[in-house]
């Protein structure tokens, strides 16, 4: 939470990413505003979740730059990238809970490995950690495979929240879950960014929550982000890809809204 | 940027004022915890408290939450505490951490030491009799699903017992031979060692032919089998579990079984029996250069003494115990392998309860026939 510094999160600066000789990411280029929620839209496999592992530092990148927080991050296990885990916080799209961990052990398990405390406060602030993604703290002792789908992402979320990172990246966070839920996860996400001044990258096909939390939205087609700005915006965007994906059927609901 | 945190305080006629300052977050968590517990003696001691936020430069979840800790001590006291100065975008967080631990958890009941372990005998007794259950059940269902497919022949999922028989059979045979190699060649080097002593060393021909053809050979593959094959079953059937393929294919009016279980048991069946001759064989080889190259005895001789030695009765013994051994491993690995739950560590589990139980099971067994073998003069 140093308001004082660079004015974004995270800065791609022509990335080049591929497998074999298709580039996935073509000379991408993408800045992050520092406490925004930035949502990714793209097709499936369109390179979304690529886009997201390698700033993450999980797939090594052909050529560009990618910077976090001001420091630029190397490839895969580099120590600049490890330097980097502790300033980010990561929602995999299936949880990627540690099935032999309780759910409180697993929002226990970063703060265990970077940092020296009393058991006695882990204890209470893995139940803070939980009771704010809304879990009561008898969820804790629970391990993954007994909780709902709603209720892994919270552990997970939780579990990304737990060194307090200036960034979250959430990979689908809503998918697979009702729209009360989805809802309500999404309302979760909105009150955290703000109680904790969070920057939050978001890859997402949820229109609803595209709509409702993200203050700005990038479209990513050909390897490249053809469209960012507020919702408003990318629903004038001329862009055929983003034209198609934000007035086809399924997108009705954007449209009253719109024509305001 | 990060500074270290502090905590002053100062004590006014029945008030305390505590300022924290600096960076009261994560990465300082161990002075922060000494900061705040040297001031809880004084906390129980005094009145009313007033926290001073003003020289806090950083804030996180686990800051709040110290001085949400020292306040609600205060309180709990019986006095006020009141946080003051607090910057505008550290207040969303000062409230959420001031509603959270607020349900204290109940302590865990306490465990009688010897009642808990006179619980886990139970209930591993239970557990083993749920094994027996799980195994008879297991053969159950394998034998109507043979019967079955002695019915309707068609029914016999061939190009995957072909595959089965190629991966548990054919891919096994170089690492048998090479292990059912080196323990003939190491049992006729002992034997000719030890038996040289009271030059009875032509003997060990008798040991290595015997001891292979009866026992060994077939054993020493059925554990390998176990541990190869056994495994991978178990692994490969738990992960379709955990995946729902299992129940995708009951939905689909598919019988398990008779898909996934029948064509692997089968293929281990018709495997282990080649195996285990594949194996005598290279264990009787390794013997033969051993007693030729250590033992100076001539190949001509080694195997014209093994001629005399062995009857076909000692073959037969041994290679009656492959199939049976082959299905206990068959049964017992599938039946682990569907009883894996959602998680990957129970898959791991299982595969290993998998191994260590088709191996016992598979040495009792052997035993069981000695005795039967034994009993009527074989």
């Amino acid at each position: 939470m140093q308001e004082e510094e660079v004015p974004f999160a995270i800065r791609v600066r022509d990335l080049v990413v591929g497998f074999g000789k298709r580039a996935v990411i073509d000379q991408l280029s993408l800045d992050v505003r520092r406490g925004e929620i930035l949502g990714l839209v793209g097709a499936s496999g369109g390179g979304k979740s690529v886009l997201m592992r390698t700033i993450i530092g999980l797939i090594p990148r052909q050529s560009g730059e990618i910077e976090v927080m001001g420091a630029a991050i190397g490839g895969t296990g580099g120590r600049s990238t490890r330097n980097a885990a502790g300033r980010w916080g990561i929602l995999f799209q299936q949880g990627a809970l540690f099935s032999s961990l309780t759910a409180r052990q697993n929002v226990q398990f970063p703060l265990r490995e970077s940092l020296v405390l009393s058991d006695a406060l882990m204890d209470e602030i893995a139940n803070a950690k939980l009771e704010m993604v809304g879990l009561a703290p008898e969820d804790g002792d629970k391990f993954p495979s007994e909780l709902s789908g709603g209720m892994t992402k919270r552990v997970a979320l939780a579990r990304a929240l737990a060194l307090d990172p200036a960034i979250v990246f959430l990979d689908e966070p809503t998918s697979g879950l009702d729209p009360i839920a989805a809802g309500d996860f999404d309302a979760l996400i909105k009150t955290l960014q703000k109680t904790l001044g969070l920057t939050v990258f978001m890859v997402t096909h949820d229109l609803a929550s595209l709509n409702t939390v993200c203050d700005r939205v990038a479209a990513l087609a050909d390897g490249k982000i053809v469209a960012i700005g507020q919702m408003r915006e990318l629903l004038q965007s001329e862009h055929p890809w983003v034209r198609a994906y934000f007035h086809g059927k399924r997108s009705l609901m954007l449209q009253p809204k719109a024509s305001q | 940027m990060t500074t270290a945190p502090l905590l002053t305080a100062t004590a006014t006629d029945g008030l305390l004022e505590l300022r924290p300052g600096g960076s009261w977050i994560a990465a300082n968590v161990a002075e922060l915890e000494q900061l705040s517990d040297a001031v809880a003696p004084q906390l129980d001691r005094s009145g009313n408290v007033r926290l001073d936020m003003a020289d806090v430069r950083e804030l996180d979840t686990l800051g709040a939450w110290l001085i949400e800790k020292m306040s609600r001590r205060v309180m709990s006291a019986g006095h006020r505490a009141e946080v003051v100065g607090v910057a505008d975008y550290y207040a969303g967080l000062i409230e959420k951490v001031r509603q959270v631990n607020r349900a204290s958890s109940p302590p865990a009941p306490a465990r009688n030491r010897i009642l808990g372990k006179v619980g886990d005998i139970g209930r591993a007794t239970l557990g083993a009799r749920e094994d027996v259950t799980v195994f008879l059940q297991l053969l159950g269902s394998l034998c109507v699903a043979m019967l079955g497919v002695l019915r309707r022949p068609r029914s016999l999922r061939l190009t995957s017992l072909v595959y089965q028989v190629y991966r548990v059979g054919w891919r096994a045979i170089p690492i048998v031979v090479l292990i059912t190699f080196l323990i003939g060649a190491i049992i006729a080097q002992q034997g000719i060692f030890h038996f040289r002593k009271f030059g009875a060393d032509s003997y060990v021909v008798d040991m290595v032919g015997i001891l292979v053809l009866r026992e060994l050979g077939v054993l020493i593959v059925a554990i390998m089998v176990a541990g190869r094959s056994g495994s991978a079953y178990t692994a490969e059937l738990g992960s379709m579990k955990m995946r729902e393929e299992i129940d995708a294919l009951s939905t689909m009016g598919l019988d398990p079984v008779e898909v996934l279980i029948l064509p692997r048991v089968i293929a281990l069946i018709c495997a282990l029996p080649i195996l285990s001759f594949i194996g005598s064989m290279a264990a009787l080889y390794g013997g033969l250069l051993v007693a030729w190259f250590y033992g100076g005895m001539e190949p001509a001789i080694f195997i014209a003494r093994l001629h005399d030695a062995v009857s076909v009765t000692h073959f037969e013994v041994g290679i009656i115990k492959a199939p049976f051994m082959a299905l206990v491993i068959g049964i017992v690995a599938c039946s682990e392998g569907l009883r894996v739950k959602g998680s990957a560590e129970s898959l791991g589990r299982q595969t290993t309860t998998s191994v260590v139980k088709s191996i016992f099971l598979v040495i009792v067994l052997d035993g069981l026939f000695a005795i039967f073998f034994a009993s009527i003069g074989m």
